[in-house]
């Protein structure tokens, strides 16, 4: 943990694993699925700039994961079903 | 061994000498002779470096500033507007600790256009975050360059260093240099080790990712403190330096003739040797005149300038650079540390600009002028201008 410029490295580099780093706290607004209308297209699986649509399985449904979603929406935007609604965090 | 040569081959030479083991160049007229003299070297075999030849001044630090990331010792010379058209990298080399050695053979910048000597180039560039050190001859351009690396790469300091060499003055100009031999540079020059370096095998990272404002102001103060790390370890190597090759330069500024001085003149560069025969030549003739050679503006001596004090009564600064709507940069910070309220009066001479040759005359009638100031307690006014053509005073 830091607390103080002392605990900075000599040098700016990182030090820990980028995924240590949770990048979801960015987030303002979040993708929600609506699995009614999706059709497993995985487009937004391959729009996702954080790789933070994930399916698990072949015909599974894509999910969001939080940790790493900025929430930019750009999965909602390219759903050729409307099936992604983003939802003010709270 | 002693070589008859310019400092451009001075600096060359001394990069030869450093092992550097990545040079990326691109020529700009004073420092193209550097850049070309190792272009050869290396095109011959002499020395063993890889040379990136690239379209620009901005994509030469580009270069470098990867190189050192993967732990090579790097190199790279430019000039003016060259060294204008790094500016952004310059401050990207020093933000993220890359201790890159870059000799520049100061000039002015334009417009007009102008190719010759001023050190208007490397004073727009005092807050970008590099050491900077003004050698007097070619002798102390090969010196300070090998010297650059041994502190510029310790661990506790890591920031890049400009050499700078006066433009044609001392860059086109042959003196005879005392050039060491390979074993006694190695001995006192080891590899380059840095605690962090890119290796995408065994321990990746990310280096210079984005740094959010709750840590910016402290990553800041790590930089201010690796540069005032360097003002001991300057005199540290140099002490070392002086053990092994019998030469001294003073540490970040030299004292020249200042005891039982009434009045001193500060003065960095190429000028400071015609200014320290006008010294012994005045001295000579019973008048009590002293010298004080700048040689590190980055990091600024101001513990060291400010027994100026205490050791005369007025101060004259000499600057080759004009700051549009204050005056000489020297002379400004010189004057923040001298201040106090019973603080000497100093003086402001402006000279040199754009090629013009400083002269012995001229550098007499400064110290004429100090020691008549120097009897009436105070300054007449703040900056002249020196041999200016309609000017004030009668300077030839």
């Amino acid at each position: 943990m830091l607390r103080s410029y002392e605990d900075l490295p000599s040098t700016p580099v990182s030090l820990q694993s980028t995924e240590d780093i949770m990048t979801g706290n960015w987030r303002t607004m979040r993708p929600v699925i609506d699995e009614e209308k999706c059709i497993r297209c995985y487009i937004c699986w391959k729009f996702c700039p954080d790789m933070s649509i994930e399916v698990e399985e072949a015909d599974d449904f894509p999910t969001v994961n939080l940790d790493y979603c900025k929430g930019c929406g750009i999965c909602a935007n390219e759903c050729p079903k409307d099936a992604i609604e983003m939802v003010r965090e709270e | 061994m002693i070589e008859i040569i310019t400092s451009n081959y001075a600096a060359a030479y001394a990069a030869k000498l450093s092992r550097v083991e990545v040079i990326a160049a691109y020529p700009i007229t004073p420092q193209t002779s550097i850049s070309e003299k190792l272009a050869e070297l290396v095109d011959t075999g002499e020395m063993d470096a890889k040379y990136i030849k690239v379209e620009s001044e901005h994509s030469a630090m580009a270069a470098v500033i990867g190189a050192s990331y993967v732990g090579a010792r790097t190199f790279t010379a430019t000039s003016s507007q060259g060294l204008a058209l790094m500016h952004e990298n310059l401050i990207w080399a020093a933000g993220v600790n890359r201790p890159i050695v870059m000799p520049v053979a100061a000039r002015a910048l334009s417009g007009p256009w102008t190719i010759w000597s001023d050190h208007s180039d490397v004073i727009s560039e005092r807050d970008a975050g590099w050491m900077q050190f003004f050698c007097e001859n070619n002798q102390e351009t090969l010196d300070m360059t090998i010297m650059a690396y041994k502190i510029a790469e310790d661990r506790e300091i890591m920031t890049p260093a400009m050499v700078i060499e006066d433009g044609f003055i001392l860059s086109h100009t042959v003196e005879a240099v005392d050039m060491p031999s390979q074993e006694e540079v190695d001995d006192f020059l080891p590899p380059f080790d840095p605690e962090f370096k890119i290796d995408f095998k065994s321990e990746p990272r990310r280096y210079a990712g984005v740094l959010a404002p709750d840590w910016w102001q402290e990553h800041r103060y790590r930089r201010m403190l690796d540069m005032e790390h360097s003002k001991e370890k300057i005199v540290e190597v140099e002490r070392d330096f002086e053990r092994r090759f019998g030469r001294s330069y003073g540490g970040l500024v030299e004292f020249y003739r200042c005891d039982d001085a009434d009045v001193a003149l500060v003065i960095a560069g190429a000028p400071t040797g015609t200014a320290k025969d006008v010294v012994d030549e005045m001295r000579d003739r019973g008048k009590k005149v002293g010298l004080v050679k700048l040689r590190s503006f980055r990091p600024f001596p101001g513990e060291e300038l400010v027994k100026l004090n205490d050791m005369v009564s007025m101060v004259g600064v000499f600057d080759k650079s004009y700051t549009m709507g204050q005056g000489g940069a020297f002379f400004q910070e010189i004057r923040n540390a001298l201040y106090s309220p019973d603080g000497v009066p100093i003086k402001n001479y402006i000279g040199g600009l754009g090629g013009r040759d400083v002269t012995k005359k001229n550098i007499e009638l400064i110290f004429e002028d100090l020691l008549s100031l120097s009897k009436k307690g105070k300054v007449d006014r703040i900056i002249d201008w020196v041999a200016l053509k309609g000017g004030p005073r009668r300077w030839e």
